[in-house]
């Protein structure tokens, strides 16, 4: 075996510039797979994190359907006591409880329609990012207060700032007509438009008063340190909501459909590229190891003469191969790491990317990531069809006639 | 070629004969090529095709390539931004040939409410022939109908919004908004027709009714908040803009459409930027193996060049003679690619279906079918790329063929 190692590193060079070229041609893809790669893997991390804590948090109970059709009335009965209970289950995470209706609010000159969020004062800064955005006034204290904070756009539109107050008209749980007036404490403004225009938020407390909730909420909240830990969670909350068929317990992929099929489009396309480059990376390794195969003609034709069975010539081709794609692979994730590790630490942006990078929660320049599998990845399927595409050059080597062969050119 | 001894016949012929000696190579070469080519010009005209709905929806939603509204409007879209109506004279001004349609349209918050549920919404008070000719589509009202004239009663609303208000087509809902006098607007509508639209965020967010109707309601009469005016092709506005920024001069934000929807005009610019990348990076990766194969073609060749040169072949006919080769390979990869890429994307002319991942789309701004977009131009721009490229990477080759001296060439073996 280290002899045919040793002959195969030879016969690599005996046609140096050759062997150099077709390293290229994998470094030069490997380089860009790793970028790429390094690339989408860091954006989507940023994506799913950024959507996930500004509001909906990782997991969140509701009562089965209100996921598809929001409605006041598709509630969880004593929100806060199974909010309390998931708490005491999951002492690492966020947890948090909520209710939602639309209301139309007016200020003494504008009235406009917005959604309005019931929150826990005390635990929605730990789920959501919207509580550490007001930057003008305070977020909510007090469960029970008549107070709301409301976005930027609102405000403007709307003609108050904190201390102004709104009245807020809607229909509550029952159905009965639900009013109340409340001030404005604080005004928020995030990276989201929508959020900015549309959205307030009032201590749960007051909003049950309000809109006739009884104790009920709309959704428990619940946000974990990250993505890894969603599996354990979910478990243990499973568990106590186990007794209560209404109530289901949903993950990010189902309360962001969009987003997990956003990145499944971005996926696939991107996939349809690297496919495309590997596959001219490996027609450029078949026709390098062809050549080498048929200019040694002669010389395979004297080894089998001598006894060499076809196999080990078969492999010996084979693995002259793996050590040019080796050469290929080792070079390229190092010079791929670098180009990583740069734009990991100085970020990478092109014109025209932040007005793409606000639509999905990014900020205006991206940090790839830089991991085994954002390294190996890409590497790893060009190392695997370039084996691939030495197999029909090796195959040949079968058919060889010892007594012809030695007579070619 | 004058310089060479050889006529341009010949030398073709030579070219065409080295090319086919070793035609196992020249045929995984080729494939190359052509799979290469095929994958430029075939992903580029799926990113147009997306591209371009995307651009041609959002229009649509705008509606309009041009709008003109109250300077305060786009800031704070209220009751209290409003502009007049078109008058004859300004209409006149819009009645241009590059002016394919335009209509005027209220456009206020408001809530609209069922027996059961209550939503917030954008009220848009509209000339239902307008809107038709701004690219609403008939076909799109899925029950019931369009609203018929600017006093119509009617209510036409979206099928999510229906859903979401748990109503149905006939019922009552009320629609509530504000009047310039902040007095609370409210008024019983019917819902006539129900639209589908293909992104259903839209859906939920836009009702219509009767322009005349709304202003009614809103006590506005002859009083507007948008003038969407379109011309024959989004990407060349230029015209339709200055003739509507001619009618409404001072006190008028007249806007074209990348600067109201900024992040298509973006795409729409980065759009050539990627087609580009795309087509070099592709091809990148095609010059090792197209300087591979000639260099070998060169390398297996050496004796036979030197004799030639010994039989009196000048240098540069030796460069031009490989350069042909180089070229003939090219062409036949592009030509294979070119019809690959045609080929494939003909039977897919009417639209691929990627609803498994619509919402995803949605949050891009694109729908859920692509139609690919092959243009004249990005064909050109593959087919340039790679000839020109694709020559200046044989150069090395070719330039070092012509190098040997006679005698060290004929010398090896």
């Amino acid at each position: 075996m280290t002899l045919d190692l040793r002959m195969a590193w030879r016969n690599l060079w005996r046609h140096k510039r050759r062997t150099w070229l077709t390293a290229t041609a994998m470094i030069f893809s490997n380089v860009l797979l790793i970028f790429m790669i390094s690339l989408q893997l860091g954006s989507y991390d940023m994506m799913i994190n950024n959507t996930l804590q500004a509001f909906s948090g990782h997991l969140q109970v509701q009562h089965d359907g209100y996921n598809h059709n929001p409605k006041l009335r598709t509630s969880i009965p004593s929100v806060l006591a199974l909010a309390e209970q998931v708490r005491q289950a999951l002492p690492g995470a966020g947890v948090t409880a909520r209710a939602a209706a639309f209301a139309l609010a007016s200020s003494e000159l504008r009235s406009v329609g917005i959604q309005v969020i019931g929150v826990q004062p005390d635990h929605e800064p730990r789920v959501s990012t919207l509580p550490g955005l007001v930057q003008e006034g305070r977020f909510l204290q007090d469960p029970d207060a008549a107070e709301i904070v409301i976005g930027g756009v609102l405000a403007r539109n709307l003609k108050v700032t904190t201390g102004d107050e709104l009245t807020l008209l809607g229909s509550g749980r029952d159905g009965s007509f639900a009013a109340g007036v409340v001030t404005v404490v604080g005004i928020f403004n995030s990276s989201s438009v929508d959020m900015d225009r549309s959205l307030a938020e009032i201590p749960l407390g007051y909003f049950q008063d309000t809109f006739a909730m009884e104790g009920h909420g709309n959704s428990i909240a619940i946000s974990t340190d990250n993505l890894e830990q969603i599996p354990a969670a979910s478990g243990r909350v499973n568990n106590i909501i186990a007794g209560q068929d209404a109530l289901v317990l949903l993950d990010w992929t189902a309360l962001h459909p969009g987003l997990q099929q956003a990145i499944k489009a971005d996926f696939s396309s991107a996939w349809f590229m690297y496919g495309v480059l590997i596959i001219l990376v490996a027609f450029s390794v078949l026709n390098t190891q062809l050549m080498s195969v048929l200019e040694r003609t002669r010389e395979f034709g004297v080894i089998t003469a001598l006894g060499i069975k076809p196999s080990r010539l078969a492999s010996l081709v084979m693995l002259e191969t793996a050590l040019m794609a080796a050469i290929g692979l080792a070079i390229g994730v190092l010079l791929g790491a670098l180009v990583a590790l740069y734009f990991n630490a100085a970020g990478f942006s092109y014109p025209g990317m932040d007005e793409m990078a606000v639509r999905f929660n990014l900020p205006a320049s991206i940090y790839p990531s830089v991991s085994v599998i954002s390294l190996l990845l890409g590497p790893a399927v060009v190392f695997l069809f370039c084996l691939l595409a030495s197999i029909y050059p090796a195959l040949r080597l079968f058919r060889l006639r010892p007594v012809e062969a030695m007579r070619a050119v | 070629m004058s310089s060479s001894h050889l006529p341009f016949g010949a030398m073709s012929r030579l070219a065409w004969r080295n090319l086919w000696r070793n035609h196992r190579r020249t045929a995984i070469m080729l494939l190359a090529i052509a799979v290469g080519v095929w994958a430029m010009i075939f992903m580029t005209a799926l990113m147009r095709g997306m591209v371009d709905q995307m651009i041609e929806d959002g229009i649509d939603a705008l509606p309009g390539q041009v709008q003109v509204h109250h300077p305060a409007f786009r800031d704070d879209p209220s009751i209290d931004h409003r502009i007049p109506q078109p008058d004859a004279g300004k209409a006149r001004g819009l009645q241009s040939p590059e002016v394919s349609g335009w209509t005027s349209r209220l456009r206020v918050p408001a809530m609209i409410s069922s027996e059961r549920n209550n939503r917030g919404v954008t009220l848009l008070g509209v000339d239902p022939q307008g809107e038709i000719a701004l690219g609403f589509d008939p076909h799109s009202i899925i029950e019931g109908r369009f609203l018929e004239s600017v006093d119509d009663n009617g209510l036409v609303v979206g099928a999510k919004l229906l859903e979401r208000l748990e109503t149905r087509l006939g019922k009552r809902v009320v629609v509530m908004s504000q009047d310039p006098e902040n007095n609370i607007a409210d008024r019983g509508f019917r819902i006539v027709g129900v639209y589908k639209a293909k992104l259903s965020s839209l859906e939920e967010a836009f009702i219509y009714g009767g322009l005349t109707t709304i202003q009614a309601l809103l006590e506005v009469p002859g009083e507007v908040s948008e003038i969407a005016v379109t011309g024959h092709d989004y990407r060349d506005i230029d015209a339709v803009y200055r003739l509507v920024s001619g009618v409404y001069g001072e006190g008028f934000e007249t806007l074209p459409w990348m600067e109201l929807e900024t992040y298509l005009g973006m795409m729409l610019k980065m759009m050539d930027g990627f087609v580009l990348v795309w087509i070099i990076v592709i091809f990148l990766a095609l010059s090792f193996g197209l300087a591979n194969t000639l260099m070998m073609a060169v390398f297996e060749r050496i004796r036979e060049i030197g004799l030639m040169q010994a039989l009196g072949m000048k240098p540069s006919a030796i460069l031009y003679q490989i350069l042909l080769e180089s070229l003939m390979l090219l062409t036949l990869g592009l030509l294979a690619g070119n019809v690959l890429a045609v080929a494939s994307i003909l039977p897919v002319q009417d639209g691929i279906d990627v609803s498994a991942v619509a919402e995803g789309m949605e949050m891009m701004g694109a729908s859920s079918v692509l139609y690919p977009a092959l243009k004249l131009k990005d064909l050109l721009m593959a087919n340039t790329v790679v000839i020109v490229l694709g020559i200046l990477t044989s150069l090395l080759p070719a330039w070092r063929a012509s190098q040997y001296r006679p005698v060290e060439a004929i010398a090896k073996i």
